[in-house]
Order: structure tokens, then C-alpha cells, then sequence
């Protein structure tokens, strides 16, 4: 089973974004970008998978500033291969470009299940993996919370609303967006992906970069932060007392 | 006059609500067609439709993700839709973006309101929003909670045509079974108070804490979605999206930023307080009242008061 994990970086939401002077993109200068962590949950159930079933896991990524460390971050938690996909494919690449670019490269490498996050906050034009599904002609399955072995077939648990999961069986080959991996992702310190990147060699493959999303944004704005909410401040103690008084005066203790 | 077609989104034979609330944006701006697929039984209640497609075979009877794929497929690309409404929830999610790719029409995701040349998302965890111009033909996947459901859910008599299901025999995904919540000790939904944890509350040292104040506000602990991930909480505590609803009088957020899946399991909440560092924070634009002290101080200074 050669399993393959299209991962990518997103903006870190703990910082501040920034609207740039353009109007229609981030300020990208000083972005700090981290995994996207529905990413990061697709590596870990390949991971889970393959050492209950054995097989290889790939980890694939456009390329892009800073993007090598995820992939010595992948190899350190068990990848046997890491990929990147070079070509200029700009800061605020759109998933259906991605998408192409991913699925020509799959392609090319063969492959018989994609993993992949079930969505990133930034995919404007869509979910990658119905995106490289449908390249690359394969079922996809997303909202995935685990995938097992039963015979020669996958059996693939989605989840619904409210906490109802619904369980599917499937063949290979299949592109599956993770939601969640069964087991919480590994942490491997920092300090051991530095040492362990001396020894990783990072397999370069060119990109086609024909796939576009079809539509322009025309604006970006921030909604109006903290307009529905009236703000107590920041300090504890006066915050406490008012929202007991708001409870006080609302009956509800 | 756009011709806008709305994927019918039900479970267990019951239509959903981000259905009725797409019908209701869909006859704001066009002439709307129903896409029913899996149980035709269900047309009598799309009546904001002025025509209902239905589409029915064995294959189609439970949800299945590829049989529904190719089934939207097949029907938009024998049809004439200038924009495709698919809800963004966990079914429209197999359907949308494979749409957008075997139809090559583009897509614009986590859209929260739309016209016939434009459409706004939420990006970046609901912190800051995005206009697309569309020109020509579009899918969107609609955000649950984006329009009021009532104006869709309105008596009429749409006229039902019944569309023949595409070949579905090379099929390769399996309907096995639903798996139902296990019951927990609490049920969240009934609660009058609930206290809300999010990723924000560090560890799982810190869950008692938070017990401890819901208690005493004679309520219940809730999460977001990473608390559960972490398993520090049960699913049956989750609010949101892949959670459950919730309406409680009082819902008290600790360190949840309000990430528009989250949004969805709790907006409708008699009175919201969010507590959290960042003043930024998505949470903010839903709750009512908002502080910004860190949880780790807020917490001991309410439980002292009460
Ligand atoms: C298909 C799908 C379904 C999903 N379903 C759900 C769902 O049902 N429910 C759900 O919740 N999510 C769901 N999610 C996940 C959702 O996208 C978000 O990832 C999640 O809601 C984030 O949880 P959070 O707000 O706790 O964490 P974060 O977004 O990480 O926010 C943590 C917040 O805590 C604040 N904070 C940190 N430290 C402190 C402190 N000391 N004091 C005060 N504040 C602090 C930070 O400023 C930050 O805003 C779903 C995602 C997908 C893709
Ligand atoms: N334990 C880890 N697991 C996964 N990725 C990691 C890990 N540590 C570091 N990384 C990657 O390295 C980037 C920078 O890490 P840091 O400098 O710790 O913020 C992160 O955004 C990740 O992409």
C-alpha cells in the first residue's frame, strides 16, 4: 500500500492578519505559517496505517518558503519518502491549481491511497482532496475519522452531524480528507527534526501549474471585530464582577 | 433570469436545514430547481423549488460519496444552472469540489452570502472574509447558518421531474452502516448553562477547573473540537459542526476562538461571553458580551464570586 500525504502550510491564526495595500490578499511579509493541522492528522492515520498494514508513506508539497521543514518534520514521525513539486506557484496558490499540480505528480509516482487534510483555512475555491480525486478518477471520501484494513478493502469511518459516524468499504485506489486521525498526532520535538534533517533527502519533481481557480477575489475585509459583543476589558477581577452582575440581571444565578 | 439549483441535503428522511436555508437565498436570486436524490417521497416539501429533479436508484437510498458525486454530475451537466448551491457540511463536502472539477466550473467555498456575480467567504477560521467575482457559471458551498431557514420552507406545488440515475454499477464505495453517539452522562443540549472549553485551556489538567465553575454555575462542560481530538473530553461534550446543536440560556466560551464549524453548534444561544486573549478572535462578532483577561485569571475570579 503506497500511501501519499499532500500537506501544505497555512497562516498561523494565533497572529494577527494583515489586509495588504492591494486589498485582495494577506500582508504575506510577515506571515508565520504552521501545517495546516487537518494536515497534520492525514500523516498521522497514513502513519497509523501503515504500521498496522505495512506499506510506504510519501509526504508531498508545492514548493514554497520554509515548506522543507515540514517535510524533515514528516520524515522525523516515519515518511519513508518525501516530495516536493517545483514550480512558481505564488504565495496564495489556489486549491485547484494545487490540486492538479498534486494530482499529475500522484500520478506520476503512482499510488493507491491519498491522505489528505479535509479542508485548510484558506482553500477559497475548495477542499484539495475532491480536487485530486477527481484528477486523478478515484472515489474520494472526506470528514474521515479512521481508516482500517478489512480483507482487500478499506473500511472508512466519516463523520456526520451530531456525533453520528457512518462507515464505508471501499477499494483501492481512493482519495480520503482527513477530519481527524484516531490517535491524537505525534509530537516530535524540534531538536530531534534538526538532527534528523541532516539525513533526509527531499526528492525534487517538477509541477504542471495549468490548473487555476477559475474566479478573482475582488476584496478582502475583516468583519467588524467585536462590534456584537459588548468588550468587559481585560482585566479579571472587574470582568468577573460584571458578568455576575449580567447573570444576576438575566435570572441565571 | 439565473437558473440556480440547490443539492438537497436530508438524513433519516428528513430534509436539513442548510437545505431550506439555501432555498431561501436560491429564490432571492434566480429561478430554482431541486436537485433530490435518494428519496423523491421528500419533493412535497421543497414547494420554494419551482422544480424539483429527482433521482433514484438502490445505489442511492443511503448517502454514499461517490454515487452522489456522480449522480450531481450527471444531473448539472444535463441541466442549465448558472450557480450550484452544495451545503458546506460533511455530505456536501464529498460532492462540491468534485463537482467544480468534472463540470470545470469554478467553486468558492465557505460562502456565507452570494449574488449572481459575487460571493463572500469566510477564510482564516472566520477572521476575515473574502469577496470573489464570478462571472458566468459557479458552484458555492454555503456555510449552515448563513440565511434564515424560513424563507425556504414555504408551501407549493414545484413541478417533479424524475431524471434516470447515471450508470452506477463501477461504483466502488460501500454504504456498511451508521454508527450512532454513544450516550454520555450529560446531555448538552438540555443544559440551561454551559461552559465551554476550548484549545485555549493548554491541557487536560485544566478540564477540572472548568468543571468546577460549571458546576457551580449549575451547568455542564462543553468543548470545541480539539478538546475532543485531545481526548480530554467526550464527543458527546462537542458543540459545533461534526457536534451537536446547542441552545442553552448561557453560553460562557474559555479560549475558543470561534471558528465558523464551531459557530454553527451555538450562535443561537440566549446570551453568549466569550473569554479570550485575542481581541481579534472570529468569537467576538457572535457573542455578547466579550473579555479579553486571560482565562487562567478569569476563571478563579468568577468561581471566587460565586
Ligand atoms: C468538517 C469539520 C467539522 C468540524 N466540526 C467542529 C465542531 O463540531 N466543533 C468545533 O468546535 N470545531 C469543529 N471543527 C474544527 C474547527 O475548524 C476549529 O479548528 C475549532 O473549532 C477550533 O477550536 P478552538 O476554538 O478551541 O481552538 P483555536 O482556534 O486554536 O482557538 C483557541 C483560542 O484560545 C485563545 N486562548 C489561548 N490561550 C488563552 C488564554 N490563556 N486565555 C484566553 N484565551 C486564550 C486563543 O486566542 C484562540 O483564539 C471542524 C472542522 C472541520 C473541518
Ligand atoms: N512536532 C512537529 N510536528 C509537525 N510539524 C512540526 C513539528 N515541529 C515543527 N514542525 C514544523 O515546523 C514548523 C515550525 O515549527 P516551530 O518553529 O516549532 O513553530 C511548523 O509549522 C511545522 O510545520
Amino acid at each position: 500500500m503506497n500511501i501519499v500525504v499532500p500537506i501544505k502550510q497555512v497562516p498561523d491564526l494565533v497572529e494577527e492578519l494583515e489586509i495588504d495595500g492591494s486589498g485582495k490578499d494577506l500582508n504575506r511579509e510577515w506571515l508565520k505559517y504552521k501545517i495546516n493541522e487537518f494536515d497534520d492528522h492525514a500523516l498521522e492515520e497514513a502513519l497509523l496505517y501503515k504500521e498496522a498494514n505495512g506499506g510506504t508513506v510519501t509526504a508531498i508539497v508545492l514548493d514554497s518558503d520554509g515548506i522543507d521543514k515540514v517535510l524533515h518534520a514528516a520524515a522525523a514521525k516515519g515518511a519513508d519518502k518525501v516530495v516536493k513539486i517545483m514550480g512558481d506557484f505564488g504565495s496564495a496558490v489556489s486549491s485547484h491549481a494545487a490540486g492538479k499540480a498534486m494530482a499529475d505528480a500522484i500520478q506520476a509516482m503512482g499510488f493507491d491511497m491519498v491522505m489528505t487534510g479535509v479542508q485548510a483555512v484558506d482553500d477559497r475555491d475548495g477542499q484539495l482532496a475532491g480536487i485530486i480525486a477527481n484528477h486523478l478518477n478515484t472515489p474520494n471520501i472526506n470528514v474521515v475519522t479512521g481508516v482500517t484494513k478489512d480483507g482487500d478493502n478499506l473500511v472508512v469511518q466519516k463523520e456526520y452531524g451530531g456525533g453520528v459516524v457512518a462507515e464505508f468499504e471501499v477499494s483501492t485506489p481512493v482519495v480520503i480528507g482527513v477530519q481527524a486521525a484516531r490517535e491524537t498526532p505525534r509530537y516530535i520535538p524540534v531538536a530531534k527534526i534538526r538532527k534528523a534533517s541532516r539525513g533526509i533527502n527531499i526528492e525534487e519533481v517538477s509541477g504542471s501549474t495549468d490548473g487555476n481557480a477559475g474566479s478573482e477575489v475582488s476584496r478582502m475585509f475583516k468583519p467588524e471585530g467585536g462590534q456584537g459583543a459588548e468588550m468587559l476589558g481585560d482585566d479579571a477581577e472587574a470582568a468577573a464582577a460584571r458578568i455576575i452582575e449580567i447573570l444576576n440581571e438575566k435570572g441565571i444565578k | 433570469m439565473s437558473n440556480i439549483y440547490v443539492v438537497v441535503e436530508h438524513f433519516k428522511g428528513k430534509v436539513e436545514d442548510i437545505t431550506f436555508e439555501m432555498l431561501g437565498k436560491a429564490k432571492e436570486l434566480g429561478d430554482v430547481t431541486a436537485v433530490l436524490i435518494g428519496n423523491k417521497d421528500l419533493a412535497s416539501e421543497l414547494g420554494a423549488a419551482s422544480k424539483v429533479i429527482t433521482v433514484d436508484a438502490p445505489e442511492l437510498a443511503e448517502f454514499n460519496p461517490e454515487a452522489y458525486l456522480k449522480t450531481v454530475s450527471e444531473v448539472v451537466s444535463n441541466g442549465n444552472a448558472d450557480m450550484v448551491m452544495v451545503g458546506n457540511t460533511s455530505m456536501g463536502m464529498d460532492i462540491a469540489a468534485g463537482l467544480s472539477v468534472s463540470q470545470d466550473m469554478p467553486l468558492i467555498a465557505y460562502a456565507s452570502d452570494m449574488g449572481t456575480d459575487s460571493v463572500t467567504s469566510q477564510l482564516y477560521g472566520g477572521k476575515v472574509n473574502v469577496e470573489s467575482a464570478v462571472s458566468g457559471k459557479c458552484i458555492v458551498s454555503v456555510l449552515p447558518g448563513s440565511f434564515p431557514g424560513d424563507a425556504g420552507k414555504v408551501d407549493g406545488s414545484p413541478a417533479v421531474e424524475e431524471a434516470a440515475a447515471p450508470d452506477l454499477s463501477e461504483v466502488k464505495v460501500k454504504f456498511r452502516k451508521l454508527i450512532e453517539p454513544e450516550g454520555g452522562d450529560v446531555d448538552i443540549t438540555t443544559q440551561d448553562v454551559l461552559v465551554s472549553a476550548g484549545r485555549g485551556i493548554q491541557s487536560d489538567e485544566n478540564i477540572p477547573m472548568v468543571e468546577e465553575l460549571a458546576a457551580k454555575l449549575g451547568g455542564a462542560v462543553s468543548c470545541s473540537r480539539p478538546i475532543v481530538d485531545n481526548k480530554w473530553l467526550g464527543k458527546t461534550r462537542q458543540v459545533g459542526k461534526s457536534g451537536l446543536k446547542v441552545k442553552p440560556k448561557l453560553y460562557l466560551t474559555l479560549g475558543i476562538s470561534g471558528a465558523p464549524e464551531h459557530i454553527e453548534g451555538m450562535k443561537e444561544a440566549d446570551l453568549i461571553i466569550a473569554v479570550n486573549t485575542d481581541p481579534n478572535a472570529p468569537i467576538f462578532d457572535y457573542a455578547h458580551y466579550g473579555c479579553t483577561a486571560d482565562l487562567f485569571d478569569l476563571i478563579p475570579a468568577l468561581s471566587s464570586k460565586l
